[in-house]
């Protein structure tokens, strides 16, 4: 067996790397030191980011690609992935990501959007994940080769609510292609403006065709369990852990809270004293322009 | 072991190797793995499985079976928890159980995750091997028999009981190394 027969970037690579993270916490990151705290919690990645989502909000102006200085030594600190944002349609940040060498690219709603175009992922050696709130938007992702999907919420709010919907809407899409026939199925496809044989296999196996974790707004064990018990293969945690009062013990309650999903008493204990969690801002009172999931197609 | 990672493909596998033969049960807590005929801990995060595997008081548990002989097939991460040395790690300790040194993201980060076909001792067409971020096997000792190499290092190994994989063959339809498994129990 000798290197050069190695295939690499294959899709089952890139989504077999998804399929790793399954039943784990990965959290945003803004230094090296964060990222070893999220690693010793038990997070299965970290996100390394300039700014958190609820900062970013708050910063305002555009939001890009994170230092890749900052990056490199978030990559230098841990030795569990490291996973990194670009704006929207901006495959030239990505292919900077894939030269630094992240594990996974976000192409993130959370920055500000640069294209009205996505990014065509299936270019990439490096598996993409992306935000979607609904199937039809799902699905598109797919069909461009994201090997991984995890709803919108509304990031940076600490408000689980949007989340919810997102995760409902997909799950309640899939469930309603139960039984039907291939030409209905068509019309969904039409309908949802998605690729016919991904509506078929969404159909046939009632999931997604790739991992699907929840994001946006999850800040408590509770939260994260919530979205478990929905049907999330694992969570995102941006906001949640460094903006809290003592991110060390969210950060292993939420890792927690995850493994014991369906136990409410391991739940209780995972809830119990863990500080204040992160302030937050009601995700309905935000107005047409301040909110995040809206960005993409 | 269910704690975290590629659980579910691991489960689809094995049913289908087991037929109406045996069933599949999920361990997330302790008290479970005394009453198993066979252990798999799949691929996923190391040190997020070694860290559950503690707390939980379940790698005890692992370990104690693996020394009464049940069989155990470890892939990827797996293989890294049950190995007895990993070379550079000070997060956390493997349960030592598989006479092997491991170096833990072996061949680089996931850009450099790839698909090959293996020549596997015993098998008598190529195996075409997934490899995730993986592991290697660099050291191993005289009672570890390797069973497919890459280059230099070892990327499938026996120890009587205990079979472990850098590579994932839940990620494949081809289950001979499930069937491999199956029949040490």
């Amino acid at each position: 067996m000798q290197l050069e027969e190695l295939r690499f970037g294959t899709e089952l690579l890139k989504r077999g790397f998804a399929k790793m993270q399954k039943g784990g916490v990965i959290m945003d990151v803004t230094t090296p030191e964060q990222a070893v705290i999220a690693e010793d919690a038990g997070a299965v990645a970290v996100m390394a980011l300039q700014a958190v989502p609820a900062d970013i909000r708050k910063m305002g102006g555009v939001a890009r690609m994170a230092d890749p200085k900052i990056i490199m030594e978030i990559i230098d600190a841990v030795t569990i992935p490291v996973m990194a944002k670009v704006r929207i349609g901006h495959f030239a940040e990505a292919q900077i990501l894939e030269a630094i060498g992240v594990d996974m690219i976000d192409e993130s709603e959370v920055l500000t959007p640069a294209d009205e175009f996505h990014v065509d992922k299936s270019k990439f050696t490096v598996p993409f994940v992306c935000g979607a709130r609904n199937l039809g938007e799902a699905l598109r992702r797919i069909k461009e080769g994201a090997a991984m999907v995890r709803t919108k919420g509304e990031a940076g709010t600490g408000d689980v609510r949007e989340a919810v919907r997102h995760m409902r809407l997909i799950g309640g899409s899939i469930r309603s292609l139960k039984g039907m026939a291939d030409e209905e199925l068509s019309k969904v496809a039409r309908d949802i403006e998605a690729d016919f044989e991904l509506v078929l296999e969404c159909r046939d196996m009632q999931r997604l065709p790739v991992v699907n974790f929840a994001a946006g707004g999850i800040a408590t064990p509770a939260d994260a369990s919530l979205m478990m018990q929905m049907g999330a293969d694992g969570v995102f945690v941006g906001s949640g852990i460094f903006k809290s009062q003592r991110p060390e013990i969210m950060a292993s309650a939420i890792v927690e809270a995850v493994n014991n999903y369906d136990d409410p008493e391991k739940l209780l204990e995972a809830s119990i004293g863990l500080g204040e969690p992160m302030k937050g801002i009601d995700a309905g009172t935000l107005g047409e322009g301040e909110t995040l999931q809206t960005r993409g197609w | 072991m269910a704690f975290q990672g590629d659980v579910s493909e691991h489960v689809r596998a094995m049913e289908v190797g087991l037929g109406s033969e045996g069933s599949v049960v999920e361990v997330r807590r302790g008290g479970i793995v005394p009453g198993c005929d066979g252990i798999v801990l799949p691929g996923g995060e190391s040190t997020t499985i070694a860290r559950h595997l503690a707390r939980t008081g379940v790698g005890d548990e692992v370990a104690a079976a693996a020394m009464a002989g049940v069989p155990i097939m470890a892939t990827c991460a797996g293989l890294i928890v049950i190995s007895k040395e990993i070379v550079e790690e000070t997060r956390f300790l493997p349960l030592g159980l598989l006479d092997v040194r491991v170096t833990r993201n072996a061949f680089g980060s996931q850009r450099e995750s790839f698909e090959a076909d293996l020549e596997v001792a015993g098998f008598d067409s190529p195996y075409r091997g997934v490899f995730i971020r993986a592991p290697a096997i660099v050291g191993w000792g005289a009672g570890v028999e390797p069973l497919a190499m890459i280059e230099e290092v070892a990327v499938a190994a026996r120890q009587e009981n205990l079979l472990g994989l850098a590579f994932h063959p839940e990620l494949t339809a081809d289950l001979r190394f499930h069937e491999v498994f199956l029949e040490m129990i």
